[in-house]
């Protein structure tokens, strides 16, 4: 074998790295897409536009698109586990394979009956009725994120278990600890308030663009003020509740806190926050920052003073709580720009969203033609459209490389975790074929989307597949006599 | 071996069995698209005998791993990074068919619908192939070590008698796509497929015999459970007898329920023997039992009571769902 300085655990990180974020892209898309085409359709069962039905047929094409992506790269993510990580498979089954079942029988037969249901029965349920499905698919992808997040939540912060004295595996001994986890009820409502963010600004992006060529004006203002109201909406609760998940943190995994902020020393009471600085991650110092005095304190406790521990003071605790059983050689640093960085973008884009809701909806009323006037903005609106998938990917690498070198934080190394039997050829294998698959997945996605933008949304559906009932027989037809 | 342990033995292959029913018909009709459709409208039916469905029937291969993974995660872990390379081609042959309906609806020229359909059948056809030489490669007994890791060499799992156990599955999941197509649509496709299976079933027999016979020199089936498996040898010739005197009655139902029990036959052989193993290594001391691959019983019980509260409610709307699709399609025009 050609030796290109490959290990396994390396090549098993990067594959799950990569899955994750691939799939990461289509997820909160659908979540929130669901979310926001069952407003749609429920503003046509309610005051009966016929506007609200086309604007939920039209983006909840881009629905089904998704949705597909999404389908099939998340049986990656489930298949990962045993191929990749058996060894973590082996120690987190008794915990790990409850919730991922549970997700599997409570929430993926209901998304994936009633997408079915949505996508083919347009003309033959009553519009309340049909309006239902789409609220159970999207109460189904709900659902399916609250559990997947169950499981990563006990990663981040184990609760619920024991370890069995025999095998060296962790048990479950309380459900309800497990569920009840907080870090899971400060995590679950910033992802699902992000994912209908998410949504919310693709579609205000691609009608800013449809608008700025004066294309159905009515239809897609329209449709920009549904997706305003509720970027405005969860923007804001995105805000509010990675406030809860941040301060969460500082007690319960303070190595990701101090890497957030970029803190090696502890902080002075002062509460000095660094709005920007530069790291020499060799020697475990930052080497310049820019710094605002008492915004550490009030992000950190809500109020101007106390103190927050930084990574070096951390990195001496880990060693004097774990190094009787995993050895005094750990790395508890994490990767402290990636950190610091990503959740720069992630709090200064929730910013920008909200910002941006706000302008737009001032811009966009109803008598008003300033949205029309206001180029610029329906320029940034239209830029803003990929913005949510670099912040949604920003938002993981925080809770992902913040864990490390755990993968259940506290009880077994990412090292310990990899498949032992699974060679490094095998790996590099997949990992080039998955990237291959991933790169033509999204560009087909890309293509697709901006296909069903142009076509518009009066646009014929000319496929037969996602079109519904368009091709039921015709009754003149000599078919229609042996039709039984 | 507690109750617990036992009945998530038999619910896994339960989940299984629902899977190989649904999705062994969904496979049928993905492999059909190119050879068996023959126009761009021909296809555009064949497709949508399964739209509707085939994503919640893929549900049951999901739900199936994750139940493996929250009661016999040991199992989980050695036979999904033992047998990497081959589930990594199945995970690639679904997720090529999965996308490939959708893509191919809003693709504009015919060199990327051609492409997409091109995509279903392959990826139809392998995934079939692929999970029956996964399973009889399973069942004749891999090279595990201690710690219950798998170092399986090429040869281990693509052999005689693992191919044939592709090839006879891959048969299996055509010919009851086509009695689904038999029951889902009306006219030329109707016909077409009644003719095809004439011909398919002749070879099916041939196959299933063949199986039979490996099986015999391939595994330890016969000797430790010859009355059992025997019983379930006939079950399944008697089962593809049923459907093929409904290919040539023409009674569709009684073709479509013999083929999904065909393979739910096969299901229920390959449980059968595996009990009370769960995976067969060479040297019998390293194989994993039902007894020592399990969760523990708290875990078990937990998982039993949501089960059984939720996949009742799940199998209402599942069959609902089924009920609001029943419609036969109709064929396309010649003229088309």
């Amino acid at each position: 074998m050609l030796n290109l300085g490959l290990d396994i655990l390396g090549l098993a990180r990067f594959q799950f790295g990569m899955t994750t974020v691939f799939h990461f892209f289509f997820v909160p898309f659908s979540i929130g897409l669901a979310f926001v085409v069952a407003v749609m359709e429920t503003m046509y069962a309610i005051k009966g536009d016929e506007d609200y039905k086309k604007m939920a047929q039209f983006w909840g094409k881009m629905f089904l698109y998704s949705f597909a992506v999404g389908v099939v790269t998340g049986i990656i993510q489930e298949f990962q586990f045993g191929m990749n990580w058996s060894e973590y498979s082996r120690f987190m089954g008794d915990i790990f394979g409850a919730p991922l079942a549970i997700e599997a029988l409570a929430a993926f037969f209901l998304e994936s009956t009633f997408i079915g249901m949505w996508m083919f029965t347009w003309d033959r349920f009553n519009k309340w009725v049909h309006t239902l499905f789409i609220w159970l698919v999207m109460f189904g992808s709900s659902l399916s994120a609250l559990w997947i997040l169950a499981a990563n939540s006990f990663m981040q912060n184990p609760l619920g278990y024991i370890i069995n004295q025999k095998t060296g595996h962790v048990q479950m001994v309380s459900f309800g600890k497990v569920v009840g986890n907080p870090q899971l009820w400060n995590e679950f409502p910033h992802v699902i308030f992000g994912a209908f963010v998410t949504a919310a600004f693709v579609i205000a992006g691609c009608s800013a663009w449809r608008l700025l060529k004066k294309d159905h004006v009515g239809f897609y203002r329209k449709s920009l003020n549904v997706a305003l109201v509720i970027g405005l909406i969860f923007s804001l609760g995105s805000i509010a509740s990675g406030d809860l998940q941040t301060r969460y943190l500082i007690n319960n995994q303070p190595m990701k806190f101090a890497a957030m902020e970029g803190l090696y020393k502890n902080s002075t009471n002062k509460g000095e926050w660094a709005a920007v600085s530069g790291f020499d991650t060799k020697q475990h110092k930052t080497t310049w920052s820019v710094d605002v005095p008492y915004v550490l304190n009030l992000l950190s406790y809500h109020k101007t003073t106390g103190t927050v521990k930084g990574m070096n003071q951390v990195n001496k605790d880990m060693h004097a709580k774990y190094d009787k059983k995993f050895g005094s050689d750990m790395n508890y640093y994490v990767p402290t720009k990636t950190l610091f960085w990503s959740f720069r973008i992630m709090a200064g884009a929730g910013a920008l969203f909200a910002l941006l809701a706000i302008v737009g909806l001032i811009f966009n009323r109803k008598r008003s033609q300033l949205i029309m006037k206001q180029r610029w903005f329906l320029y940034i609106l239209g830029l803003c459209l990929w913005l949510p998938f670099v912040v949604n990917t920003a938002g993981w690498f925080v809770t992902e490389f913040g864990r490390y070198p755990w993968i259940v934080y506290g009880l077994l190394t990412i090292a310990d975790a990899v498949s032992p039997n699974v060679s490094v050829a095998s790996l590099l294998t997949t990992n080039i074929v998955y990237f291959a698959m991933f790169a033509i997945m999204g560009l087909v996605m890309i293509i697709l989307c901006h296909r069903t933008l142009k076509a518009g949304p009066d646009a014929e559906n000319t496929d037969g597949y996602s079109a519904g009932d368009t091709k039921e027989l015709d009754p003149y037809s000599k078919g229609a006599f042996n039709h039984d | 071996m507690t109750n617990l342990q036992f009945l998530w033995f038999i619910l896994i292959g339960v989940l299984f069995s629902g899977f190989f029913f649904l999705e062994g018909f969904d496979f049928g009709v993905g492999m059909l698209v190119k050879s068996f459709a023959k126009t761009s409208d021909e296809r555009d039916v064949v497709i949508k005998t399964i739209g509707p469905h085939w994503d919640g029937n893929e549900v049951w291969l999901i739900t199936a791993g994750g139940a493996m993974f929250a009661s016999f995660p040991m199992w989980y872990a050695t036979l999904f990074s033992g047998f990497y390379l081959v589930l990594f081609l199945i995970l690639a042959a679904l997720i090529f068919r999965g996308v490939s309906f959708e893509f191919r609806a809003n693709m504009k020229t015919d060199t990327w619908r051609n492409f997409w359909e091109w995509a279903a059948t392959i990826g139809s056809f392998c995934a079939a192939f692929l999970f029956g030489m996964l399973f009889t490669a399973m069942i004749a007994g891999m090279p595990i070590d201690k710690n219950g890791d798998m170092t399986a060499h090429f040869g281990d799992y693509v052999n005689l008698f693992s191919i044939v156990g592709g090839v006879a599955v891959t048969v299996l999941c055509l010919v009851h796509g086509l009695n689904f197509i038999r029951l889902k649509t009306s006219g030329s496709l109707r016909d077409r497929a009644l003719s095809w299976n004439k011909i398919l079933y002749p070879v099916l027999f041939a196959g299933e015999v063949v199986f039979a016979i490996l099986l015999f020199f391939s595994t330890d089936f016969f000797d430790k459970k010859p009355m059992t498996t025997t019983a379930i040898v006939v079950a399944l010739v008697i089962f593809t007898v049923l459907a093929y005197w409904g290919v040539l009655g023409n009674h569709e139902w009684l073709s479509f329920i013999g083929s999904g029990l065909s393979l739910i036959s096969v299901v229920v052989l390959i449980f059968n023997g595996l009990f009370p193993r769960v995976m067969i290594a060479n040297n019998p001391a390293n194989s994993l039992l039902i007894k020592n691959s399990s969760n523990s019983p708290y875990t078990l019980h937990l998982m039993t009571i949501l089960t059984f509260s939720i996949l009742p409610i799940v199998l209402v709307y599942f069959i609902w769902s089924y009920w609001v699709f029943y419609k036969r399609l109709a064929s396309p025009k010649q003229s088309a």
